[in-house]
């Protein structure tokens, strides 16, 4: 679905990827993991087009998608929940909803009703200025906006981060139930554990390379992963 | 100083809410401006005094009839702002902010000698459009006709314009744009059409605005835009930048009371402009934010 080959991208001439390689099967879940500031970030941004890549190609359903404006890769189905929410806040609930949904023209009620059937929280609060929620809160709610444009593919950084270990439980629930209706996911996150724990494929990322691949429980059970990235000693 | 009679007061008030919905219509675009691009639009007074230009030209020298004139100025001025935000503005996006006000300032002077090359320094007069100065008496208040078309056509925009930014789906991309381009982008807006949009607005509105400020001030020159323009920025100040109520309420604010400072103190009238900056300077040092700042609703 996705194929991403020999990716390179910099910022003002500092290299923060440096040439990674790896695709996303149609209907997985796939992790990213990786110490802070090892390019995962700056992978998404780069596949939905925030940022430019340097070089490297990202081909999504047979179309390379380097080059193209971010609205344009958006209305071929791809989201991303970006790091740290960035929910309007002066928009409401409904309204940060009616904007996921945005590229498209059809009726909205039944996406509108199955965002509230995974996020209950969020009907109770629907006219609320988005600001005014706690961080909880507006993160259930940047995850529901991204679905509202009915995305194939689903691109989340660090959904969890900052939550309570409850809500945390929740959000990886979640995620699979999302995608056990079909969504392929890719995700970013620092708790690692939960992320392997779900996902059939994890890479680990340093330093802007891709050091080890496999499937979740191989690197759940890696001594490397275990001692950076569980907090296990060997 | 307090002996005049009713007729006078509502005479001067007409007066003044024809001049405040006048400096509302233009200080709407330079708060719609600000409020997605936080820039404060230099060259918005010089868009207005093209726009009576491209009013003199189409009425006096091809004497098209008015209602044609009037729609091909709007859409002239309309073109004018989007092409100025693709022209100078939008190759700056990613640049720091300074840049883009510097770009702003260049454009104004380049539009104002641009006119002064093709149109020369020499004040024209500005065409009369339909019957707008024609005075009417309602009782015993005697006023031009424009004093009871401004306050209808600025209400009728207004309206829609609310309606444009809160009802549509471009008004909630303009509103999601001018909070987080990166987040509108990934919600699948295209920002740039949306400034545009925004830019297109803005200047239609200032091509009503000058067509009926030149009923009122039948002289256009290269520098026509550069008063107003300036009052309908503190205006906009005044409301809160980047809020539309508030730009509204603050021109009309603003121009009531300057029409009322000049008739009661007809000494002070040389002082006119000069008020406008001191309540600028007010507001900045008492209320940086304006009147309405801070409030979430129809900012833009
Ligand atoms: N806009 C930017 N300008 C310059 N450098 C940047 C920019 N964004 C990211 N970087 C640099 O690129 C590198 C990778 O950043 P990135 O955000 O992708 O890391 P990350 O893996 O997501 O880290 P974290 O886990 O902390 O979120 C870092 O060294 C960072 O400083
Ligand atoms: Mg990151």
């Amino acid at each position: 679905m996705l194929k991403i080959e020999n990716l390179k991208v910099s910022y003002g001439g500092i290299e923060a990827v440096k040439g990674i390689s790896f695709s996303v099967e149609q209907g997985q879940i796939v992790t990213l993991i990786g110490a802070n500031g090892a390019g995962k970030s700056t992978t998404l941004r780069t596949v939905v087009g925030l940022v430019k890549a340097a070089s490297g190609s990202i081909v999504y359903e047979g179309e390379e998608l380097t080059g193209l404006p971010t609205d344009q890769i958006v209305r071929r189905g791809i989201t991303l929940v970006p790091e740290g929410r960035r929910v309007f806040p002066d928009l409401t609930v409904l309204e940060n909803l009616k904007i996921g949904a945005y590229t498209r023209k059809d009726d909205l009620s039944q996406d509108i009703e199955w965002v509230y059937s995974l996020f209950p929280r969020l009907k109770e609060r629907h006219w609320q200025p988005a600001g005014t929620l706690s961080g909880g809160e507006q993160q259930m709610l940047a995850v529901g906006r991204a679905l509202m444009s009915r995305p194939k593919l689903l691109m989340m950084d660090e959904p969890s981060l900052g939550l309570a270990p409850l809500i945390v439980q929740d959000i990886f629930s979640i995620i699979r139930e999302i995608n056990r209706q079909g969504v392929t996911i890719l995700l970013i996150e620092q708790n690692a554990n939960m992320a392997l724990r779900i996902a059939e494929v994890g890479h680990v990322l340093e330093t802007g390379r891709i050091t080890l691949s496999g499937s979740g429980a191989e690197l759940l059970s890696n001594d490397a992963v275990r001692a950076a990235y569980l907090g296990k000693s060997k | 100083m307090f002996t005049f009679t009713l007729p006078e007061l509502l005479q001067q008030l007409a007066n003044g809410l024809t001049i405040g919905c006048l400096y509302a219509l233009v200080a709407i675009g330079y708060t719609m401006v600000y409020g997605i691009l936080r820039l404060i639009n230099f060259a918005h007074c010089d868009i207005f005094m093209m726009s009576m230009y491209f009013c003199y030209y189409f009425i006096t020298v091809f004497s098209l009839p008015w209602p044609v004139a009037l729609v091909l100025v709007v859409a002239a001025t309309a073109l004018l702002g989007v092409v100025i935000e693709k022209a100078a503005y939008r190759p700056l996006r990613e640049a720091p902010r300074i840049s883009l006000l510097i770009s702003a300032i260049g454009v104004s002077y380049l539009l104002e000698n641009l006119a002064t090359v093709l149109f020369s320094g020499v004040p024209r007069s500005f065409p009369a459009v339909g019957n707008m100065q024609e005075m009417v008496e309602i009782g015993e208040v005697r006023v031009a006709r424009l004093a009871i078309y401004a306050p209808i056509m600025m209400v009728v925009l207004l309206v829609a314009l609310l309606y444009l930014i809160n009802k549509t789906k471009t008004g909630m991309a303009m509103r999601a744009a001018s909070k987080d381009f990166e987040t509108a982008r990934l919600m699948g807006i295209n920002v740039n059409k949306t400034i545009s949009v925004t830019f297109l607005v803005g200047s239609a509105l200032a091509a009503v605005g000058a067509v009926i400020w030149g009923q009122k001030y039948p002289q256009i020159q290269p520098y026509v835009g550069v008063m107003p323009g300036l009052k309908c920025f503190i205006a906009a100040v005044i409301g809160g930048i980047g809020n539309i109520k508030g730009a509204v309420v603050g021109a009309l604010m603003l121009g009531v009371l300057e029409i009322l400072l000049v008739w009661r103190f007809s000494a002070l009238s040389g002082y006119k402009d000069a008020f406008a900056f001191i309540i600028l300077i007010a507001i900045l040092i008492f209320k940086p934010t304006g009147l309405f700042g801070e409030t979430f609703v129809d900012k833009v």
